[in-house]
């Protein structure tokens, strides 16, 4: 492992990871424009929607059963974890090197977007 | 409006703002959050998250093709990024207290300086002064492709003060829900004295996770609306993408410098709107 094969794995994980939370997201949109094409709607108005990241297991219950807004919100959910992925990657990568510094670096990144993911908010 | 229509424009305007954002270098969410906002009559905070979930998507599809050029550096990349995600979470903190008038005239702001930083053209190269020990002892001095030269090697200057940018490129992400390419090019460019094309293409690859950083908490505070965001994100994607595979065929100058005039204008529309709170 070097530096530049790091990066070339990189490269195709983050697009990988976009080109599958893109196509999930384009099947929700269709799905959820089905089922709610004639509806008005309005975004001026500010209402809370939050998304449970702490209760995967409804989500994907939503999924399963086909509700298109619990598939969004899984493409969603999968857009964001791409790039954590490919922080993930880079301390095993930095590991492999035996990159100590660089390791302690990485999961210092990765400490703050598990807790902005997890306990923030 | 009825919802497919509204989805459809929506759609269409942001592939407009990704398209422009690549083929300018600035980014999709300089044209997307102002379109939302004053267009669509979009509530600010869901303009915002809708962004951000669009910028992740756009710095991650890029990434690929970025990493192809070689110019990218993953170790700055990788040091920086503990300074623009801790910035993120305090902007995303300061984004969920802060009334929206405020964003506005903040990101109006954060317009115009954009449209004055795209102004100058940036010229390349080194003229190295004294090197920073600090550069190797962090892993930080690296080589990249230059035209005719081969490889050129560089190091990187004023670690503290660019890590700090840093910091406040993070801080304005997470408040504005924008990539803040421009910001981070400025601290490794200017600041860190990092040739040009390593500054923009590294600060690709840190937007990505910048963004992950402050989406947790706009997710959890109902910011992220998927029937909102799905047309935005396929909308700036695609746009972008497209945007990426033009650009190496068109000549960008003429463009840019209307697309400053654009973004400047609505600048003062959101420093406008928001003092008048109406946004």
């Amino acid at each position: 492992m070097d530096d530049a094969r790091m990066e070339v794995i990189m490269g195709r994980l983050l697009q990988a990871g976009v080109l599958l939370a893109a196509s999930v997201v384009l099947v929700g949109g269709v799905m959820y424009l089905m089922g709610h094409a004639g509806e008005g709607v309005s975004y001026r108005a500010f209402t809370a929607r939050p998304i449970e990241l702490r209760h995967p297991v409804a989500l994907l219950g939503g999924v399963a059963r086909g509700d298109a807004s619990a598939i969004l919100e899984l493409g969603i959910l999968l857009l964001v974890a791409t790039p954590i992925c490919r922080v993930i990657f880079a301390v095993i990568a930095f590991a492999m090197e035996r990159d100590r510094l660089y390791v302690a670096i990485s999961l210092t990144v990765l400490a703050v977007l598990l807790f902005g993911m997890l306990r923030a908010g | 409006m009825p919802l497919l229509s509204f989805t459809l424009f929506v759609f269409l305007g942001s592939f407009i703002a990704g398209l422009l954002g690549a083929l300018t270098g600035l980014g999709g969410g300089v044209v997307l959050i102002p379109l939302l906002t004053l267009v669509f009559h979009v509530d600010m905070r869901y303009a915002i998250g809708a962004s951000l979930i669009s910028v992740i998507a756009t710095s991650s599809g890029a990434a690929a093709a970025y990493v192809r050029e070689g110019y990218s550096n993953v170790r700055i990349g990788m040091f920086l990024e503990v300074a623009t995600t801790f910035g993120a979470m305090f902007g995303a903190f300061l984004a969920t207290r802060a009334p929206t008038r405020a964003l506005a005239v903040i990101f109006g702001m954060v317009l115009i300086y954009s449209a004055w930083l795209s102004r100058s053209q940036v010229e390349d190269g080194q003229d190295n002064v004294a090197i920073n020990p600090w550069s190797d002892l962090l892993g930080m001095s690296g080589e990249y492709p230059v035209a005719g030269q081969g490889l050129v090697s560089y190091t990187v200057d004023r670690i503290p003060a660019g890590f700090a940018t840093m910091f406040g490129a993070g801080t304005l992400s997470g408040l504005l829900g924008i990539g803040s390419g421009a910001v981070k090019v400025l601290a490794m460019d200017k600041v860190m004295r990092i040739p040009f094309k390593v500054s923009t293409t590294t600060s690709n690859f840190m937007i990505g996770v910048t963004a992950a950083a402050s989406a947790g908490i706009y997710l959890a505070r109902g910011y992220v609306d998927p029937g909102l965001a799905f047309p935005v994100v396929l909308g700036v994607l695609g746009g972008s993408l497209l945007g990426a595979r033009t650009l190496v065929f068109c000549r960008v100058s003429l463009l840019r410098v209307i697309f400053a005039f654009v973004i400047a204008a609505l600048g003062i529309e959101m420093i406008v709107n928001g003092w008048l709170g109406k946004v």
